[in-house]
């Protein structure tokens, strides 16, 4: 495929939000060729060929980096993991101090994780690599976003118009926050259903429709997607009890039963069972997704790593 | 259930305005009508109330019933008995018990017990934080399930304002709302009457009035930012009231309840170490009973409730310092309140909407109104007819009364509960 204009201008993806439409098209139809190439078992090792790409991981994540490691190889980088904990660069300095010897490695791409929103933008303005934003903090994690939208797409045939439930705690997700940017920009009305403790300030200035009730957030939705509950918001307080969650914001069948009858079911994962989604949701093949997400997250990131190499090539 | 008919009374219904003389009718529970010259049904029981008021049932927001925990100063059934004398005939409980009202089975409990008296309907409370000890919220969702009609922790102030958020954000997912004990207790430790000349002649250690204005401060900066309802119980100083007053009028979910003490005794009411007058909030000086009478009048305030604290004699036979706070309320709740209509300072239908019409719209309840269909909750009260208030003689098993020795007008000559009589 080639495109007429470049996809991601400024030369890495931070975030989704701020890219326009026809962008995210792109991007997405891009990926769908590679979805189909997956399957089709055949491999284009000779784009990447000779590029470095390194995963530079300040939080643990197990699904995201194995995700970009094979996108990367798929297309013949070399690919390096490097996993640095958290406690020994959680001042600014030190992640500067990073960024010189990632230059001194001649690093082509760089996907960063990190626990701090925007170390990732910090980091893009002082490496010669092209960054991608594999998660910082409460802020995006772009590449999720547009593996679920290509995941929706699949499966509903368009974005434009659908209606979109993303449940649970909002406050703390970075999957909503890009989630929410690219699928308004792609028309889709979105819905934030979770208990007021859990849903960010002024979150319907975001263009979304907030709800406290959980059944009235989901009803009629074309898409009913879970986020994961982490067990320090039961400790912080936020939540009383993961009872009393699941009660009133866990999906189950009875509150699926609300919304459209071929509602699909996501979740980015990893999944606490009984607490946020009842397994016979998670596990349930007319509805859920989230099998399908997972393969649709290595065609989205090798449709990002190629457009960024485009950029590589073009800059070379 | 045969029909009832209480003929030649003076109907006073605060939720319509109604102040006339007529009949009410009653059938299967429910008020079937009422009006001039209803007719007689066969077979109705007829209660001949010439001379005397008939009003609905009195809905009290807060009141310590003592179970679990305390049976030896109050039990739900005794309880029951001094607010069915007392024409109260829906009762809030607090949730401060031991153990705290935190669990949907101990909720279930409560409202158990309450149907077991058969005379009032007992609406627990569930406690706000876990344990009651302002640290963590409790599980609204399933509590309210339960039947809980909001969340407290009683007696307990939420001191942390983090906390306090939380709650009143939490809430607002399952249309409930937060009671607050209106007290900064980092500056009521340890305080035993309101600082002042009183207090430093006594010799008493004081709480600062403004303990009280600036806890209802920081909670309507709260309930600003959540969107959330958050309600002041006993507010008791001129302050406090100027700070709801002014939340109102900004259209916030803010509201209140004040207690008879507040409204009818000042500060000298301790002068001699009458530990019965030793409150929580404490008493205070006249100025701030003068304020709490005029929001009454105002309607800043929006319910009287009886805020009745059972204790027995081993919590008030102690010095000043060392006794129990709190008084027993069921039975002076509306005597009290009639002292200010008497005095003219009150209209009758306005005391009376703040103990029924006004606290049922608070909790979305059909009763505190005489209007067709809604339950038959009613009291029959001589509104000249003195009394005075006796340890020793005050129905149920807490005397504790503030108002002891203090002579009243108006007595409830009668309570029926859906229907059935429960006093009189």
């Amino acid at each position: 495929m080639s495109f007429s204009f470049p996809i991601l201008p400024d030369g890495h993806l931070l975030a989704i939000q701020g890219l326009e439409p026809p962008h995210i098209g792109a991007l997405l139809d891009l990926a769908e060729n590679y979805a189909l190439l997956n399957r089709s078992g055949k491999t284009q090792r000779d784009l990447l060929k000779g590029r470095t790409l390194i995963n530079l991981f300040f939080e643990d994540s197990t699904r995201t980096r194995t995700s970009f490691e094979l996108a990367g190889k798929r297309l013949g980088a070399d690919v390096i993991n490097m996993s640095v904990s958290t406690s020994s660069v959680n001042k600014g300095e030190t992640l500067l101090d990073t960024a010189s010897t990632l230059n001194a490695m001649h690093c082509d791409l760089l996907v960063v994780r990190h626990a701090q929103s925007g170390a990732p933008a910090l980091l893009s303005q002082k490496v010669s690599a092209s960054v991608i934003n594999a998660g910082d903090g409460t802020h995006e994690h772009p590449t999720q976003a547009l593996l679920d939208a290509l995941t929706i797409r699949r499966r509903k045939g368009r974005l434009e118009g659908l209606t979109v439930a993303i449940c649970g705690d909002v406050l703390h997700s970075r999957v909503a926050r890009s989630n929410i940017h690219l699928l308004s920009a792609m028309n889709a009305r979105i819905r934030l259903v979770g208990p007021p403790t859990l849903i960010p300030a002024e979150a319907a200035r975001l263009g979304a429709e907030v709800f406290h009730d959980m059944k009235a957030g989901i009803a009629g939705a074309d898409v009913v997607m879970m986020l994961r509950l982490q067990k320090e918001r039961m400790t912080g307080g936020l939540v009383p009890s993961s009872r009393e969650f699941f009660r009133f914001f866990g999906l189950d069948r009875e509150k699926l039963a609300v919304a459209k009858p071929d509602a699909i079911v996501m979740h980015p994962g990893p999944m606490n069972r009984g607490v946020e989604i009842d397994s016979a949701v998670a596990d349930d093949p007319e509805r859920s997704v989230i099998g399908e997400q997972v393969e649709m997250g290595v065609a989205c990131r090798m449709a990002v790593l190629d457009v960024l190499a485009r950029d590589l090539r073009r800059n070379a | 259930m045969t029909d009832i008919l209480f003929t030649g009374a003076r109907l006073l219904d605060p939720a319509s305005g109604l102040d006339a003389p007529g009949d009410l009718l009653v059938r299967d529970g429910l008020i079937l009508d009422h009006g001039a010259n209803l007719g007689r049904p066969d077979g109705a029981e007829i209660v001949d109330a010439t001379g005397l008021c008939l009003l609905p049932g009195l809905i009290d927001l807060r009141a310590d019933t003592g179970e679990p925990g305390h049976e030896h100063r109050e039990t739900i059934a005794s309880a029951a008995a001094a607010a069915a004398a007392g024409g109260i005939t829906t009762l809030c409980a607090l949730p401060d018990t031991d153990p705290a009202l935190d669990d949907p089975a101990l909720v279930q409990f409560v409202l158990r017990r309450g149907e077991a008296t058969g005379s009032l309907t007992l609406l627990p409370y569930g406690a706000a934080t876990k344990g009651c000890e302002g640290r963590e919220i409790a599980e609204y969702g399933l509590l309210k399930e339960a039947g809980a009609i909001a969340f407290t922790d009683g007696r307990r102030a939420i001191a942390s304002a983090r906390t306090m958020r939380l709650a009143l954000s939490y809430a607002r997912a399952f249309g409930s709302f937060v009671v607050q004990h209106p007290e900064e207790p980092s500056l009521a430790a340890g305080g035993a009457a309101t600082e002042g000349e009183l207090a430093t002649r006594l010799g008493l250690p004081g709480i600062t009035p403004a303990a009280e204005a600036i806890m209802v401060a920081r909670d309507i900066a709260l309930a600003r930012i959540t969107r959330g309802h958050v309600h002041f119980a006993h507010v008791s100083t001129a302050a406090a009231l100027d700070l709801i007053r002014a939340a109102k009028a900004e259209g916030l979910a803010v509201t209140c309840d004040t207690a008879p003490p507040y409204f009818d005794l000042n500060e000298t009411a301790i002068g001699d170490w009458r530990t019965y007058a030793k409150l929580s909030p404490p008493l205070r000086p006249e100025a701030d009973r003068l304020a709490v009478a005029a929001a009454l009048r105002d309607g800043t305030i929006d319910a009287i409730a009886s805020d009745h604290q059972p204790r027995d004699a081993d919590d008030k036979r102690l010095p000043f310092a060392q006794a129990e706070a709190g008084g027993a309320g069921l039975a002076t709740l509306l005597g009290v309140t009639l002292a200010r209509v008497h005095a003219g300072d009150l209209p009758l239908l306005t005391a009376l909407d703040l103990l029924t019409a006004r606290p049922a719209r608070l909790l979305g309840l059909p009763a505190g109104t005489l209007a067709k269909g809604a339950p038959a909750d009613l009291v029959l009260l001589d509104l000249e007819r003195g009394w005075q208030v006796r340890d020793g003689q005050l129905p149920g098993k807490a005397q504790n009364s503030p108002f002891d020795g203090r002579a009243l007008e108006g007595r409830v000559t009668g309570t029926w509960k859906a229907g059935r009589r429960v006093f009189g």
